[in-house]
This record gives C-alpha cells, sequence and structure tokens, in this order.
C-alpha cells in the first residue's frame, strides 16, 4: 500500500522523485511478497517513465558530473532518473537468481517488458535515419542472468520459451548466448555443469523459421520494419545459429551433455546451420571418444557424407569398431542399428567389409539378450540377402573342413579379418537357443534365403517384456503338457545341478 | 380316388406282359423321332388294352362296390388279416393268421397285472410251480409213478380191449357183467381219485418244506459262516439217508462259489516293463515337443479353384467337401484326436490313481497293511464289502473313492493322536480367499500344515461334488501365493515350501490348465515389476527368493525341454531379464544371480539349448573374482562393470580366509540374507560362490561342447580361468576344479564344417479342386438357388398330379355312367321280358279260352 502511494507521488510530481530510492530499497527486501511488490511497482514506475520519455536518450554522463554541473534541472531529473533505472535492472537482474521462484518469474516478466518498452522508446539516438535499435545490453543481461553457473534455471528457460517465439528474441538470444558462453568460459577456467545444463536448455530451444518470409513476428514492435535490417534475415539468424553452436560445442562438455547433443545434432543442429561441415571437427572427434557417443556421433556423420559430400575414409572401419558387446545392452541400441542398417543399405560396399560386419554381428550375437537377437538375426540375414556375394557365408558347398574359424576378431580392419573366409557357425549354434523365436530366426539360414528382405523397423524398440507378454499371449494348447516325472520336493532330483549346488537351510 | 401309380412295379409289370404276350394287335409303340444320347425312355412301348383292363378290374372292386352299397347302411366288414392284400401268398396269409391267433392267446388279460406272463407248462403243470418247489420227495414219487404206469391202465390203453374184456369175464363170475362203458367210467373214475390222492400229499410235503426252510432261515441267522455246508448236511440227513463222502465231495465242489474270474496279478517285472514303457512313451512325446517338429508340418490348406490367391480367407471352412478324399481324410482325423485324447484320459486316470496311492501310503501303513500295488487295495476293499450286501455290480473304483473320504478320519485319528494334543479340524471345506488358507497355515507345524493341505484336497475331491473342481483350481493359487509368502519371510520357511511342492505337483497334474495360468499370472506380477524399474532406472533389483522360488516350481511342474510352452518359455525370458537387467550390487545378489544360473541349466539339461545371458553371468561372476584383470574387461557384459564399487565383490584380499574355507553347498537364505555377515564369513560366502559359479560352469562344457562355436563361447572365460590359475590365490580346491575345466575347454575338439543350405524342395503346383455343383434335373432349371430348386420341382409335381387326379375322376366318372347305362338297360330289359311274358300267359289264356269258347260253340 505504501508502495503503491510513494509510486502515485512519484509519477504525479518530479518534486517527489526521491522516494524512488524507498521503492528501490525493497527491491532488496527478505521478504518475497515485498520484493514481488517493488518488482510490480517497479514496472509500473519505469514502464510509466519510459512511456513519458522522462529518461535520458543518449549515451549516459556520469551521475556525478552531471548533477554537479550546469545543466537544466530537467536533464539532471533525466540523468538522475536513468542512473535509477538502471540500478532498477541491476536489481532485477540479480533477482533473477532469488530463490523464490515467483521473484524470479516475475523479474523475468518484468525486465521482458522493460525490454519491449526500450525497444519503442529507445534510449540511445539512432545514428542515421531507420536505424534498427533493440536494447542489447539489457537483452544480455537478461541471458546472463538465465545462464547463470551457480542455479539450475531449467524451468525459467522453459518459460523463456514463449519470448523465443518472436523472431527478434530469438536472434539476439542467439548472439547473448553464444557472448556469455564465450565470456564465461574465458573468465572461468572450469565451468560448473549447471551453466552447461542451462546453456544447453536454452540452446536447445532455439529453432529456426524455415522460410525467409516466416519472420515478420516482432515483439518490439516497430513502426515499419526495414529490409536493411540483418534481424530480418534468415541467412543472418542462421549465422547466428551456427555461431552460438559452435562457440558451445568448441568446449569441453560433460559427457551426459555429448550425448544430449549428438540426439539431437541430426534433426535440430544439422539442417540449420548454415555451412553444416564446420560440424565436421566436433563430429569426428566424438567419433573418437568410443562407446556410446561415437555411436551417436555416426549419426551426425552419416548426414555429413551423404548430403554434403563428405569424405570420411574410415567411416566404416570406425562403425566395425563400434560393435562390441555392449551393443546389444546400450540404451541406443534401436537407434545404432537403426543407423547401421542405413549405412550398411547401400548395394555398393564391398563384399569383404559386408562379410566382416555380418561375421562380427553373429559373433556378438552369442553373447546378446533374446530381444536383441530378435533383432540382430533378421539384420544379418538382410546383410546377406542384400549382397549375394556374400552367401558363402550361410551356403559353402566345396569348403574344406577347417581346424579353426579363419575370421580374426581382434583385427579392427574388416578387409583383414578374413571374414568372407569363414561361415556363421554362430548362427548355427543360435538355433539351438532357447527362445523358440530367435531358434526360428537363425533357422532361416538352413535354407536358401527368401527374397525380400525383413524389415527390421519394428523389431528395433523390441524389450524382454514384450516377448514375455506375447509369450503369455499366445493360445493355451490342449492340453497343456505336463511334467511326468513327479515332484519330489524343491531341491527333489538327484541330477540337478541346484541340487548339487544349493541348500535349503 | 387318387392314382396309386408305383410307376416302378408297374413298369416291370408291363415289360414282363409286353414279354410274355407278344401279340402285336395289343402293342402300341411310341415311335421316338429322334434318338437323344443319354435320355431314358419310359414310354416307348404301351400296352392300352391291358392297362385298360387293369383299371376297370380296379374300379369294378372299389368304385362299383361303393356304388352299389351306397344307399346301404349295414356294413359287411372282412377283418380276415390280408384276405384283400395280393402281395401275399396263401402260405403267408395262413401263417400270419395262425401267428396273430398265437399272439391274441398269450395277450395279457390284465394290463394292470406286471407278472402275469406266458405260463410254460410240462405236462399240464405251470414249469413255474415245478421249478418253485422242486422238493426231493415230490418229484421222486412222480418219477416212480411215471415210469411204471398202473397195469390196469396199460392194459386198457394197450391191451386193445381184450384185457378188459377178459376181466370183465371174470368179474362176471361175482356179479352181473358190466358193460363196456361201464368199465371205462370206472377205470377214469379210479385214475381221478389216484390223482387226487397224489395231489394232496404233493401240497403236504410242500408245507412241510416250507415250513423247514422258514426254521432254517431262523436258525441260519444264528449260524456263524463258516460252518454251512455242515448244517445243511445235517438238515439233511433228517430228510433223507447220508449220502457217502463221495457225494457230500461233489456236491460241495460243485455249489462252492467260484472265484471270480480277475486280471492276473502283475509280476514286478512286467510292472517295471510297464512303467518304463509309459516313460518312454512320455520321453518321446517330450522329445517331439522339444524339436518343435509339430508345428510347421502342417498340411497344405485345401485351395478352392476359385481361390484368387489374395490371402482372403473366411474365418471357419464350414463347408463339407464333397471329394471322397477329403471326407476320408476327415474322419481319419477325428479318430486320431479322439484316440489321443482317450489315452490321455487313461494317462490321467492312471496318474490318478498313483496319487491316490501316495496319498493313502501313510494311513495305510499306520494301519499295519504293507501294500505292493493298487491291486491289493482292491482286494482289501473287496473283503469289507462281503461283509455287506452285495454292491459288488457296482463300478469297481466307485467304492474305492467314495470310501476314501470315509474312512479318512480314522487313520488321520491315530496319526494325529500321535502326533500332537492340538485339534485339527477333519475336514475343511475348500479356502475361498487367501486369507482363508492362510489363517489356517499359520502357526502351524509343518506336517500340520501338509495335513490341513491333503484334508482340503481329499474334501473337495472333484468326484464328491460338482463345483469342488474349481474350488481345487482356486487352491492351487492360493497355495501359489502362500509359497510366495513363505519365501519372503526373515528367514525363509523353505522346508515347508519344500513339502509343499509334492502337493502343488499333484494338483498341477489334475488341472493342468489352471495351474499353468496362475504361474503364469505370478510370473508376469514379477516381470511387471521389474519392468517398470527398468523403465524408470534402467535397471532393475535382483527380485526377491519368492520369483526364484516360483521358477524353480515352475521347472518342476512343467516339462522344460518344451520347443515351445506356455509356462516354461516366459519363465526362461524372466531369468533371461534377470541375469541382464540386474546388476550384481552385494553377495546377496551374486548367490541370486548363481540360482538363476543353475535354474537356466536344469533348464536345458536335456533339450542343451543355449542360454548366451548364463556364459555372460558366469564371465562376470568369474570377472569380479579375478585380481588383476583390466586386461579382461573387453569381453564383459552387462550388467557388470569393468570399474566401480562392485567390480571387486567376489576378489578375497584375506589370506588365512582362504586357508580355512571349506567346501560345502551354498544355502538358499544367503539370497534373503539382510544381517551383515563378518568378514570372515563373507570371505567363505564369496568362496562358496565360486565355487559355485566354476560348478556352474563345468556343467556348461559339458552341455555347450557339442555347441559348432563353443570356443568363441568359452574364450572370455578360458581367458579369466587362465589368469585365475596365475595368480594361485585361491584355494587348492578351486584350483584344481578350474584347472579341470580348462582341460575340459581344451579337450573339446571341434571342426569346422561348412555351412551348406539345404536344398530348397521344388515348390509344387498349386493343386485346385473343381468346385461340384449338384446337378437335380437337366433343363433350364439349375442357376437358381437350392431353395428356389425346390420349389419349382414341387409346384411341377403338383402339376401333374393334379392332372393326373382329374382325369382319374373322369374316368372314374364315365366308369359310373357307364354302369348305371348298362343298369338301367338290364333293368328296362328285364322289364320287356317281363311284359312280354305276361303278354304272352294272357294270350295263352286268352287262346285257350277262345278254344274252349269254339268247342262250346261246336258242341
Amino acid at each position: 500500500r505504501a508502495l503503491g502511494h510513494l509510486l502515485q507521488a512519484v509519477l504525479a510530481s518530479r518534486g517527489e522523485a526521491n522516494a524512488v530510492f524507498d521503492i528501490l530499497a525493497v527491491l532488496q527486501s527478505e521478504d518475497p511478497e515485498e520484493v514481488q511488490e517493488a518488482v510490480h511497482t517497479c514496472s509500473r514506475l519505469f514502464g510509466a517513465l519510459l512511456e513519458r520519455g522522462e529518461l535520458f536518450v543518449g549515451p549516459l554522463p556520469p551521475e556525478d558530473s552531471v548533477l554537479a554541473g550546469s545543466h537544466g534541472a530537467m536533464r539532471k531529473y533525466k540523468v538522475w532518473m536513468r542512473h535509477r533505472y538502471h540500478s532498477c535492472r541491476s536489481h532485477l537482474g540479480e533477482l533473477l537468481a532469488h530463490p523464490s521462484f515467483k521473484v524470479k518469474e516475475l523479474a523475468l516478466k518484468t525486465l521482458m517488458k522493460f525490454v519491449q518498452l526500450e525497444g519503442v522508446h529507445p534510449l540511445e539516438k539512432p545514428k542515421w535515419e531507420g536505424q534498427y535499435l533493440f536494447p542489447r545490453t539489457l537483452f544480455r543481461a537478461v541471458v546472463g542472468g538465465l545462464l547463470s553457473p551457480e542455479q539450475d534455471h531449467s524451468l525459467q528457460i522453459n518459460q523463456f520459451r514463449e519470448y523465443l517465439e518472436f523472431d527478434d528474441i530469438r536472434y539476439h538470444t542467439m548472439q547473448a548466448a553464444s557472448d556469455t558462453v564465450a565470456q564465461v568460459t574465458s573468465q572461468h577456467s572450469e565451468v560448473s555443469l549447471a551453466f552447461w545444463n542451462n546453456t544447453f536448455t536454452l540452446l536447445s530451444a532455439l529453432s529456426l523459421p524455415r522460410q525467409e518470409c516466416d519472420i515478420s513476428n516482432f515483439y518490439v514492435k516497430h513502426g515499419e520494419p526495414s529490409d536493411m535490417w540483418k534481424v530480418t534475415h534468415l541467412k543472418e539468424h542462421r549465422k547466428a545459429f551456427q555461431a552460438m553452436w559452435l562457440g558451445f560445442l568448441k568446449h569441453k562438455l560433460p559427457l551426459s551433455l555429448y550425448k544430449k547433443v549428438l540426439v539431437t545434432m541430426h534433426d535440430t543442429i544439422l539442417p540449420r546451420l548454415a555451412q553444416p561441415t564446420l560440424m565436421i571437427d566436433f563430429l569426428t572427434s566424438a567419433c573418437d571418444v568410443g562407446g556410446a557417443i561415437s555411436l551417436l556421433a555416426l549419426n551426425g556423420l552419416f548426414i555429413l557424407i551423404h548430403q554434403h559430400n563428405l569424405e570420411y575414409p574410415d567411416f566404416y572401419r570406425k562403425l566395425y569398431g563400434l560393435l562390441d558387446p555392449s551393443i546389444f545392452h546400450a540404451k541406443y541400441r534401436a537407434r545404432f542399428f537403426h543407423l547401421a542398417n542405413l549405412f550398411l543399405s547401400s548395394s555398393h560396399l564391398p563384399a569383404y567389409l559386408v562379410a566382416a560386419f555380418a561375421k562380427r554381428l553373429s559373433r556378438l550375437a552369442l553373447t546378446a539378450p533374446p530381444e536383441a537377437l530378435l533383432m540382430v538375426l533378421p539384420f544379418i540375414c538382410n546383410l546377406l540377402r542384400r549382397h549375394p556375394a556374400c552367401l558363402v557365408l550361410v551356403h559353402r558347398p566345396q569348403g574344406p573342413e577347417l581346424d579353426a574359424d579363419p575370421y580374426n576378431p581382434e583385427e579392427e580392419d574388416p578387409a583383414k579379418s578374413r571374414a568372407l573366409e569363414s561361415c556363421l557357425w554362430e548362427l548355427q549354434t543360435l538355433q539351438q537357443h532357447y527362445h523358440p523365436e530367435v531358434s526360428r530366426a537363425a533357422s532361416v539360414i538352413n535354407q536358401a534365403l527368401s527374397v525380400p528382405e525383413v524389415s527390421i523397423a519394428p523389431l528395433l524398440e523390441l524389450t524382454a517384456f514384450e516377448i514375455f507378454e506375447q509369450d503369455l499371449k499366445k493360445q493355451l494348447p490342449e492340453p497343456v503338457p505336463l511334467e511326468f516325472i513327479a515332484a519330489q520336493g524343491l531341491l527333489g532330483r538327484r541330477e540337478d545341478i541346484c541340487t548339487q549346488l544349493f541348500t535349503l537351510s | 380316388m387318387g392314382k396309386a401309380r408305383t410307376a416302378g412295379s408297374r413298369r416291370q409289370a408291363c415289360r414282363a406282359l409286353a414279354k410274355a404276350n407278344p401279340n402285336p394287335f395289343e402293342v402300341k409303340v411310341n415311335r421316338q423321332k429322334f434318338q437323344i444320347l443319354g435320355r431314358k425312355t419310359r414310354h416307348d412301348v404301351g400296352l392300352p388294352g391291358v392297362s385298360r383292363a387293369r383299371a376297370i378290374r380296379k374300379r369294378t372292386q372299389t368304385l362299383l362296390k361303393e356304388y352299389r352299397e351306397r344307399d346301404k347302411s349295414n356294413v359287411f366288414k372282412d377283418k380276415r388279416f390280408g384276405e384283400y392284400n395280393s402281395n401275399m401268398s396263401p402260405e403267408e396269409k395262413m401263417m400270419k393268421r395262425f401267428a396273430l391267433e398265437q399272439q391274441r392267446h398269450h395277450e395279457k388279460k390284465n394290463i394292470y397285472n406286471l407278472n402275469e406272463d406266458e405260463e410254460l407248462t410240462h405236462y399240464g403243470q405251470s414249469l413255474a410251480d415245478i421249478e418253485k418247489h422242486n422238493d426231493v420227495v415230490g418229484s421222486d414219487s412222480d418219477t416212480e409213478e411215471r415210469g411204471a404206469l398202473s397195469a390196469e391202465l396199460t392194459a386198457a390203453h394197450f391191451g386193445g380191449g381184450g384185457g378188459l374184456l377178459q376181466k370183465s369175464a371174470l368179474q362176471e363170475e361175482g356179479d352181473k357183467p358190466k358193460s363196456r362203458k361201464e368199465l371205462i367210467e370206472e377205470l377214469i373214475a379210479k385214475s381221478k381219485q389216484e390223482k387226487r390222492e397224489r395231489q394232496a400229499q404233493r401240497e403236504d410235503a410242500l408245507e412241510l418244506t416250507e415250513k423247514l426252510d422258514q426254521d432254517w432261515k431262523e436258525i441260519q441267522t444264528l449260524l456263524s459262516h463258516k460252518t454251512p455246508k455242515a448244517e445243511s448236511g445235517e438238515e439233511r440227513e433228517k430228510q433223507k439217508p447220508k449220502p457217502d463222502a463221495y457225494d457230500v465231495m461233489v456236491r460241495e465242489l460243485g455249489f462252492e462259489m467260484k472265484a471270480q474270474p480277475s486280471n492276473r496279478m502283475k509280476t514286478e517285472a512286467e510292472l517295471a516293463r510297464e512303467e518304463q514303457e509309459r516313460l518312454r512313451k512320455l520321453e518321446a512325446e517330450r522329445l517331439r515337443r522339444m524339436l518343435g517338429k509339430d508345428e510347421g508340418a502342417k498340411k497344405p490348406k485345401h485351395m478352392s479353384a476359385d481361390d484368387l490367391s489374395d490371402g482372403f480367407i473366411l474365418d471357419k471352412d464350414d463347408r463339407r467337401l464333397l471329394s471322397y478324399k477329403d471326407g476320408k481324410m476327415n474322419i481319419e482325423e477325428d479318430t486320431g484326436q479322439e484316440q489321443s485324447k482317450e489315452t490321455e484320459s487313461q494317462e490321467k486316470e492312471e496318474e490318478e490313481g498313483d496319487e491316490d496311492e501316495e496319498a493313502e501310503g501313510g494311513e495305510e501303513s499306520s494301519e499295519g497293511g504293507g501294500r505292493v500295488g493298487s491291486s491289493d487295495t482292491d482286494s482289501h476293499s473287496d473283503l469289507d464289502s462281503s461283509m455287506g450286501s452285495g454292491e459288488d455290480d457296482e463300478p469297481a473304483q466307485q467304492p474305492q473313492q467314495q470310501q476314501a473320504p470315509g474312512r479318512r478320519p480314522k487313520g488321520d485319528d491315530q496319526r494325529a493322536c500321535k502326533a500332537a494334543g492340538r485339534e485339527l479340524p477333519y475336514t475343511f471345506t475348500a479356502p475361498e480367499s487367501y486369507e482363508e488358507l492362510r489363517s489356517w497355515l499359520v502357526g502351524r507345524s509343518v506336517d500340520e500344515q501338509l495335513l490341513v493341505v491333503e484334508r482340503i484336497q481329499k474334501c473337495s475331491h472333484p468326484s464328491l461334488a460338482v463345483g469342488n473342481k474349481a474350488k481345487l483350481e482356486k487352491l492351487f493359487g492360493f497355495l501359489l501365493e502362500y509359497v510366495g509368502d513363505l519365501a519372503t519371510r526373515d528367514p525363509p520357511d523353505l522346508e515347508v515350501i519344500d513339502k509343499l511342492v509334492v502337493q502343488l505337483y499333484s494338483l498341477c497334474q489334475m488341472f493342468p490348465e489352471s495351474a499353468s495360468s496362475s504361474i503364469r499370472f505370478v510370473l508376469r506380477d514379477a516381470m511387471h515389476e521389474m519392468e517398470e524399474m527398468i523403465e524408470t532406472r534402467g535397471r532393475a533389483p535382483f527380485p526377491g527368493l519368492d520369483v526364484l522360488i516360483y521358477l524353480k516350481i515352475a521347472g518342476l511342474l512343467f516339462p522344460t525341454s518344451d520347443f515351445w510352452h506356455p509356462v516354461v518359455t516366459p519363465a526362461l525370458v524372466c531369468m533371461s531379464q534377470i541375469l541382464t537387467k540386474c546388476p550384481v550390487l552385494s553377495l546377496q545378489d551374486v548367490v541370486k544371480g548363481l540360482f538363476v544360473c543353475g535354474l537356466f541349466l536344469d533348464y536345458v539339461s536335456l533339450s542343451r539349448r543355449f542360454v548366451p545371458e548364463l556364459m555372460n553371468f558366469l564371465v562376470g561372476i568369474l570377472y569380479i573374482a579375478a585380481p588383476n584383470k583390466q586386461s579382461l574387461s573387453s569381453t564383459l557384459v552387462h550388467p557388470f562393470r569393468a570399474l566401480g564399487k562392485n567390480s571387486e565383490l567376489l576378489l578375497v584380499s584375506d589370506k588365512d580366509d582362504v586357508a580355512t574355507w571349506q567346501r560345502g553347498s551354498l544355502p538358499l537364505r544367503w539370497a534373503s540374507q539382510r544381517s551383515v555377515p563378518s568378514t570372515a564369513e563373507a570371505n567363505h560366502m564369496r568362496l562358496s560362490c565360486l565355487a559355485a559359479a566354476l560348478a556352474l560352469l563345468r556343467r556348461c562344457v559339458v552341455t555347450y561342447g557339442a555347441l559348432p562355436s563353443f570356443h568363441t563361447i568359452v574364450r572370455p572365460l578360458q581367458a579369466l580361468l587362465k589368469e585365475q590359475q596365475a595368480e594361485r590365490s585361491h584355494p587348492p580346491e578351486l584350483q584344481e576344479l578350474s584347472q579341470s575345466i580348462l582341460n575340459d575347454m581344451e579337450n573339446q575338439k571341434q571342426l569346422y564344417r561348412p555351412l551348406i543350405c539345404e536344398k530348397s524342395k521344388p515348390v509344387p503346383l498349386k493343386l485346385f479342386t473343381p468346385r461340384l455343383v449338384k446337378v437335380l434335373e437337366f433343363g433350364r432349371k439349375q442357376g437358381s438357388t437350392k431353395e428356389e430348386q425346390e420349389r419349382k420341382r414341387l409346384i411341377h409335381k403338383h402339376k401333374r398330379e393334379f392332372k393326373g387326379a382329374v382325369r382319374e375322376i373322369r374316368k372314374d366318372n364315365q366308369f359310373l355312367a357307364r354302369m348305371q347305362l348298362s343298369e338301367i338297360m338290364e333293368r328296362d330289359a328285364e322289364r320287356k321280358r317281363k311284359v312280354k311274358q305276361l303278354f304272352n300267359s294272357l294270350a295263352t289264356q286268352e287262346g285257350e279260352w277262345k278254344a274252349l269258347k269254339r268247342k262250346k260253340f261246336k258242341k
């Protein structure tokens, strides 16, 4: 209530201007309620002042010199008020890190309101007619507040998304974000995880419009948008986007973030860059990390190879190197095999390469759980179907009997692995698998392979629980077969290994 | 009057006539203009004269008769059998009439008298009477008399009359001679009197025997079983002289109750052979299921020639195929199914029988009767039932089953008295809810719990009441839940579970469907729980001991070697999930994991199927037991990590503990142990786990030795074992074990034979069976539906019949008119004749009179 009176007084007469100090003092109060009220008051006060044009426009002289100097009282008042406005902005910027979420939210809203009002009533003089003016310093402060190294601001960034709908805000966010990243990383040698997370959340929230004409939605309303402005061109947006990502990715990121970036790389980042090939460095280095990360990097690399003529000689060798027992248990199994299916779908691949892949996969299948086997067995068969030259792996009529498998699993180069001399005995082994479906899938190689490929798309996401449910859904046979050796007890059968190894007591 | 034309017979008659009477003037030939193939000509030759004569004859017999009797109220009915039936020959008629007459004789006089039957007689006496009192006395005297007829009679009958006359001559001396008639009358009177006397005598004897019988019955009840023969012997003595020993013997043998022929007792060897046979059959069945052959070998389905081969199939083909071959096949299939069902039901019965034996074994032994086989029980029950009335003709199984629950309390009583003073109710209704069952079982000793379950099972045996089957089916689910409950206790009550498994097995044998569905339900629960954890956290903790016990029970109740089995296959998937998704965080987890590995090996022990998860887990276990292992981590698979907190879980650091460790089997309660063991204990536990893992590995090597890529599979294990050997930090026992495993692995010589696809069989041409349509009549009536055809056929028939009837009626009228006319003409002719006669007589009279008058005039 008191704040309301003060506000009225300040707005009513310039003589009461000193009450602003009281209002600003409340901003630093402990009580979130009071702070909220103060923020409201500030928002109304400076909003009104901005609209009235009672703030000094142009490069701001220092407060003391102006007050001491012999300028007009009006000018003195404006300069003084502008200084109060600035201190209010900085206070609000601090409030972005306030523990109470409501305060944060309100501070963000107020700052964005100031951004809008300042845009309409710029506080600097245009240097030429029709110059594009945007409150960059204020906005950079807002973005800097959001990307704080101390706290996790994902909720606020999510709120900030609604402003990202506006093209000018988006453009300036990209610029401000890259600036902030550069600034933070240059100041601190060790950057906190929270900062990277905040940055990534903000960056991944940014998306670009598809067409030039879509850029007409501005947050700061201008009289007549001019073609001269950078902010109206998609190209400039792309450049900013690229600069932002490259600036972000050139730093050493935490591993979890690497994965997140790589997961979204192929469909949100790469197509929006001005020059996608600039990502090569990042992707190749990611590809060398190993494990799931290199697996995910392959996707981006593949797009570059496929659409941007990237020459990457060791691609298949790398892919081959990625095949280890953990791929069947990794979280990204479905994605990996989807990609591998894509990479190996070319019919121009040399037979030795495909044979090496088939052999390697079937080797690995010996350690795979049933849900993965149900996917990888048709995968291998598809490889053989696509490359009839590899059919010798399952059909070698005049081959000699061998003492050992000629395939060398330790060899990293698929060309030297001698896979073509080998046979897929692993699949023969898996015909003895305990799960009937797996056994059936492995038995396909006993006959000549049918011509049409089996689509593995529905099998990619298969989980053990789904297999289990499928088995349960099957019709009960009539009658249900029963064990004919009568049970003597829990560990009743002599020859059982359980009986030999365990006791009840 | 309808047209009664039985075309077939008429035509034949025509033919016969035409052949017999080739008079060309009587034959009318319907000439055909064109010869048409396939058409049967029916009316090419006709005999109009003959048929007309026949029609007229028939009309005179029927229509004319009616016409003549039209004004008469009295009717003469000829009821002689078959009098007007021309189809019967006179002999036949006579025979039939005689038979009817006989029948009429023997028909019951009184329909309410059910007992009256045809009375058979012998010598004029009712046979029934004779049979009823076959008294020795009467029959004896009878035979004597019959044997020798009285002299008088013979003389009278056979003496030709001479004898009588002689006699009369003799008698003449005394009094005046009798006439022949008198003599005969006397004879008759005498014989009648004799007869009457004899009758009276017989009746006396009858009365006596009846009385005797009654007395005997009274005494008989007082006498003991053993002496009836002696007694009857004494009885007989009273009546007649004592028969000699031989006779007695013969009689005794004759009357002695003959032993009922029964199945021969089987010798032990035979029993063993039978059991072996049964097992072999079941094993063959199991093998068939293991290979999963029956699913693939479906015979090609019938394919119609109209099939577009677009994959469209009606839900159910209910057409009956007309083809001879298919029909036959169908029948064969049906019988095959029935046979198999029969055999199965037989098996079931056998098994049930076995269960009964097992269940009764305890109480029987408490009664002190050592039993050998089920046939022995039968004899017991026979003895028992022979005391009572003769209910033996009931099916043999019935009394056994009925008595089982009835006798139950007696046997239990003794045992219960011995066991404890605590009272157990004798009858238990089947529990309606799990809580009910739980309340009965909790807090009782092992034996008592078993007894309760047993009694529940007995009291609601499916043969006792209709709803019992459902109740027992539920009981299985409740027991399973109870088992889970016991397993989750701390410490787990494994003793009871061990005993309950037997009950579960027997229940499962009774109700396979419901048992399998409840086990599936339990497994589904466990899987669901795990799946939820995996979805939220990416991994799940090892499930409790109850799930492991369920898995074990599933393996005990169902055949684990089937290619696909509704319970076992999900159980395998569940175990695979446990081994791949649950990270090993503690020693308990290791024990659980090893137990699951053991289960896996037991499941595949017969089918020798390959389990990758098992090998992975063993690699992981050996890895966490190995001291320095950086070189080996490449082969490690989820859920084991190369580095981290749990990567040295099984590593034993203390040399002393290594020295003091003794090999033994792993107690299952370790799996759910919550207390923290001391370091030494933990180290011993580690070594035991390692020993178990090595034993499992050894079994794996034996099981999978024949797999084509055996060496590839065991390579990581081999490396780990070699590392272990080099380290020499384990007790010598384990060292030896791993060395022998290594040797086994290396000794597994293997030849890599190149793979060859089977030659695919040539695809046979599709065989199309033609569609068959029944052709009812040639002509244009084909196209329509069956009903329409039938309707048309009926309309046509009706039309023809109608025409025929009209024609017949017309002919009848003509015939009648003809008859009337002839009648009138006859009448007229008669009248004319009579008038003429009258005129004649009058004329003669007139003439005579005139002549007389003329004479008078002359005179």
